[in-house]
């Protein structure tokens, strides 16, 4: 247990060091707004990581959380006049219900159902927004007002990438601290096999519901702090292939891993980025660097890492 | 003695680019842009980049501009207005390009414009929306047409015609949705009045029933079709379909030669606003714009092997009017070149003649677009009345 904790608290710690360290060799603001992506990514991630790394279930839909977090920040304060902090959280709490409401009867099942639903859910969502164009600004999207907090406005790259890494952090935090919760436990319980955690007296569809209640919440605030830093928001954010892309950060950096959900997300938010040099080929080398990762490094780049660390640790020892 | 791992190998070979790039730097013009090359709207960015890239080339094989060479920096947004956001800031702050020419769509160019507005670069949208121009923005401009122009020029050709009571039907798409607005607002300024408002989806494949409502719909003298790609050639052929024979009007989103193979037979006798680019070879010979798109076209077509698109004329009206605002500032300074800009007057473009002032950062009146008419699987000048 206590190897455990030590190596979350490591976790944290190198996160910190990072979001510290990371400014001191960036050469341009370009490089604060790239991090300040990674960040917000990563939130989400980590929120999309309990519902699928702990609890076992894919959501196909989250970016519709994240459009529904974006788009509350959006129409609050253009349309109804709730200040930006006061929207972000009404976003939440919105995404929060949804989930809650579409989760409770769907979560009682067993199977892809969730995966189905969530995916119908998401695409339902970029059809409001692209639809409702009076309050939405349909398919070309609409501005966001500045958050301005006691004064402060709060704009620029620098400014943005400790907001979003501090964000980050708080997030990161209180979802290692999950694991060891009793609803860590029971959720881990479920992943490994649902008959056992029932039997055990574990009442798996309300520790589900919990896991995507949680999941959405996350990924309604990353949504908000994007839409807030942009300044700028589409339906492309709350689209399916929004929805894949962060899928596809949890399985990459590894499934069940906090620090996983986080690498997952600097791989698919600073590839494209890097990539550019490739100019036509850019997709293509995504693609195949995904492949890839996934073929050689199964379990995903954390674990996959973890445990040739351990492995190499166990040879020298020996 | 440990050998030197790959590792350090490609860390000094990075370093070395690093500095390397700087030096060269020094003697070239930077010119960014960020299009839609693949993705959804790849139809607009790739003609977009294609020009670009070509007339750099023919500009720097001339000699450059004020004795510099231009630099290109061209990324791929894919359509989507955050990753365009990203790439604005990498050439404002990364790249340290004088100027921008790029923004494939209205979402994307809306998301870029707060980067260029902040930093004081000039920013030449090839996006179609409006908004991107209105209300002024000091550093931003855009060259396409607007919906709002294509509707006018419709209006403008059916008082010619005495027509007064019409209808629309239009995608749900973005384009059709919102040139359908801007037809409703234009209305009352065109001397129409709309009797019809029907929808359809930018999947469907039959739009009989839609357009049997619109053919019962008492008094109605003419039809108008906004929406882009495939559908336009369904509506067109639906329209004869159901017996509809008042005018009929398609926009100019599907001005592109495939749209007349699609509709076959249909399309003759529909009329449509242009720009001149489509009929370089008809234009009269006193047309000012007639050397101008007739080179392009020709260029354009021997250098990529494909047929021209009017998207990648609005790339070349803005590369031209940044370059030509360059020479006139005899100055790499942003602001400087901003000025010159703002300035330009009687420009020559595919598009129209451009006259830009501080109140106007389109520069362009009803006169840069032509009316159409299908005939015989081809495009016919329509003289004004007839």
């Amino acid at each position: 247990m206590r190897s455990f904790s030590s190596s979350r608290l490591a976790t944290l710690l190198i996160l910190a060091a990072a979001i510290a360290a990371l400014p001191l060799i960036f050469p341009s603001g370009y490089y604060f707004r790239v991090a300040a992506l990674v960040w917000i990514s990563a939130l989400a991630a980590i929120g999309l990581n309990v519902l699928m790394g702990q609890a076992g279930q894919v959501s196909l839909g989250h970016a519709g959380f994240f459009g529904i977090g974006a788009y509350a920040v959006a129409i609050g304060p253009t349309h109804l006049g709730i200040p930006p902090w006061a929207s972000l959280l009404l976003g939440a709490v919105l995404a929060g219900g949804l989930a809650y409401l579409v989760g409770r009867p769907v979560l009682r099942l067993r199977g892809h159902y969730l995966a189905i639903a969530t995916l119908g859910l998401g695409v339902l969502v970029s059809i409001v927004l692209t639809n409702e164009s009076r309050w939405t600004g349909g398919p070309d999207g609409m501005p966001v007002p500045r958050l301005i907090l006691f004064g402060w406005r709060v704009s620029g790259a620098e400014t943005w990438y400790w907001v979003t890494g501090g964000a980050l952090l708080v997030g990161t935090w209180i979802a290692l601290n999950l694991t060891d919760t009793p609803t860590g436990r029971a959720l881990r319980a479920l992943h490994d096999s649902e008959v056992a955690a029932r039997v055990a007296g574990v009442d798996v569809a309300r520790y589900k519901l919990a896991a995507f209640v949680i999941a959405a919440v996350y990924a309604s605030l990353a949504g908000s702090l994007l839409a807030l830093m942009n300044g700028f928001i589409t339906p492309d954010q709350a689209g399916f292939l929004h929805s894949v892309e962060f899928v596809t950060m949890v399985v990459v950096g590894g499934l069940g891993s906090v620090a996983g959900a986080i690498v997952g997300a600097v791989v698919l938010v600073t590839l494209p980025q890097l990539l550019t040099a490739f100019q036509d080929y850019q997709h293509l080398m995504l693609g195949l660097l995904i492949m890839l990762f996934m073929i050689f490094l199964r379990e995903g780049i954390v674990p996959s890492l973890r445990a040739l660390w351990r492995l190499r640790a166990a040879g020298a020892a020996a | 003695m440990k050998p030197i791992s790959l590792k350090a190998l490609v860390g000094a070979g990075a370093l070395a680019l690093a500095l390397g790039q700087p030096a060269m730097a020094q003697n070239t013009i930077k010119i960014g842009s960020v299009l839609s090359v693949t993705g959804p709207a790849s139809f607009l960015g790739e003609p977009e980049e294609k020009t670009l890239k070509m007339y750099v080339d023919k500009v720097n094989a001339e000699g450059g501009v004020n004795g510099k060479k231009l630099e290109l920096i061209v990324y791929d947004d894919g359509g989507d207005a955050n990753k365009a956001r990203t790439f604005a800031t990498r050439l404002v702050e990364d790249d340290k390009v004088v100027a921008m020419v790029g923004g494939s769509i209205t979402g994307t160019s809306m998301a870029m414009i707060p980067v260029f507005e902040e930093a004081k670069i000039p920013f030449i949208s090839l996006g179609g929306a409006i908004e991107i121009v209105e209300p002024v923005r000091k550093f931003v401009y855009k060259t396409p047409h607007t919906d709002r122009m294509a509707c006018l020029k419709i209006f403008e050709d059916m008082r010619a015609r005495k027509i007064t009571k019409i209808g629309i039907i239009s995608s749900t798409d973005g384009f059709g949705k919102s040139m359908r607005e801007q037809c409703l607002k234009a209305a009352k300024e065109g001397g129409v009045e709309f009797i019809a408002d029907e929808t359809h989806g930018p999947g469907d494949a039959d739009m009989t029933p839609q357009l049997t409502r619109i053919k019962n719909t008492p008094g109605i003298q003419a039809l108008i079709h906004t929406g882009f790609g495939r559908h336009g050639a369904v509506v067109t052929r639906n329209v004869r379909q159901v017996g509809l024979t008042i005018p009929f009007y398609q926009n100019h989103g599907v001005a592109s030669k495939s749209y007349i193979e699609l509709s076959g037979e249909a399309a003759n006798g529909v009329r449509l606003p242009a720009a001149a680019l489509l009929v370089a070879e008809k234009l009269p010979d006193n047309d000012p714009q007639k050397p101008v798109v007739l080179a392009y076209k020709q260029h354009y077509e021997k250098t990529t092997g494909q047929p021209v698109s009017t998207f990648g004329g609005h790339a070349y009206d803005g590369f031209f009017i940044l370059v030509e605002a360059m020479k006139r500032a005899k100055s790499t300074d942003p602001v400087k070149i901003n000025e010159e800009i703002e300035k330009t007057k009687g420009f020559i473009g595919t598009g129209g003649i451009v006259n830009m002032s501080p109140t106007d950062h389109l520069g362009l009146d009803l006169s840069a677009f032509k009316m159409l008419e299908i005939k015989n699987g081809d495009w016919k000048l329509v003289q004004a009345g007839s």
